[in-house]
């Protein structure tokens, strides 16, 4: 396996019937290739909170996995309105999630947090009223 | 204590049965917000929770957990009852509070 294996994956706006679907497919697709299980755990756990994000924060977005021997690598790319001060998104607690999504057990600030986590590197790309582009990377 | 020991040990009702009721049992984990769950729970727990909609699922999924029990009575709904059924997830349902539910599974698991 020289070459990385691309997934791509687009995630649509405000349905929560579908949320998680991608990160499934990838946890399947992964357990195929053999990775271990802590690494699969690791990538399905940030990117179902990055893919949560997307629906409940920034009106859907796509998703590309880039899969190799030494990484797992996953670019989050929506053209939401951005996330303000990043600093205060990755606290702990800290959610501007809708009373509706609060009662589907979600909005409890931990979405970002659980991704910086679970990963080896996160890097976050934001800009107001244009989108965000998370890229994170789980070694293999 | 693996999946099929607690099914078969008839503390709680069978709601769905998935793949591997083999797996070993790790942990009994109780939480109800799934954010939190999603970052805590430990692969192989026997998650309790009264949270019965699809992203139940979907966070059982991806953490690894061995099976979902529903405590206080609590049902999943019917769109998370499919998934249940489609990603093949064991669920067990009881009428018992949280952490009387999560005592049980522990002092099975000491034998
Ligand atoms: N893709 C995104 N686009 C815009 N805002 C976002 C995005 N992801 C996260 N945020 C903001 O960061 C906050 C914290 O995110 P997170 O830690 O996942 O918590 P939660 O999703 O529970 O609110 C969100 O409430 C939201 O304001
Ligand atoms: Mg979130």
């Amino acid at each position: 396996m020289d070459e990385a294996i691309v997934l791509t994956y687009e995630i649509s706006p405000d349905d929560f019937t579908r949320a998680g679907e991608a990160s499934s497919d990838v946890k399947g697709k992964l357990k195929q290739l053999g990775v271990s299980p802590e690494a699969i755990r690791k990538v399905a756990i940030a990117m179902y909170e990055g893919e949560i994000n997307m629906v409940i924060h920034a009106n859907g977005g796509g998703i590309r996995v880039e899969i190799t021997p030494v990484e797992i690598k996953m670019i989050l790319a929506d053209v939401g309105p951005g996330i303000p001060d990043v600093e205060q998104a990755m606290k702990a607690g800290y959610s501007t999630a809708p009373d509706e999504v609060r009662s589907l057990g979600f909005g409890a600030g931990m979405g970002l947090p659980n991704m910086k986590k679970y990963t080896d590197d996160m890097t976050i790309e934001t800009q107001l009223g244009v989108g965000t582009t998370i890229t994170m990377t789980v070694k293999m | 204590m693996t999946v099929q020991g607690l099914l078969d040990s008839g503390m709680f009702t069978v709601v769905n049965v998935g793949e591997n009721p083999e797996r070993e049992i790790t942990v009994p984990f109780c939480c109800d917000l799934l954010s939190i769950a999603m970052g805590r729970a430990p692969a192989g727990c026997a998650w309790v929770t009264v949270m019965g909609n699809m992203n139940t699922l979907a966070v059982a999924t991806l953490t690894d957990a061995a099976c979902i029990i529903m405590a206080e009575g609590a049902v999943l709904d019917e769109i998370a009852m499919k998934k249940a059924k489609d990603q093949e997830i064991t669920v067990m349902g009881t009428e018992l509070p949280i952490f009387d539910a999560a005592l049980k599974i522990h002092q099975a698991m000491q034998g």
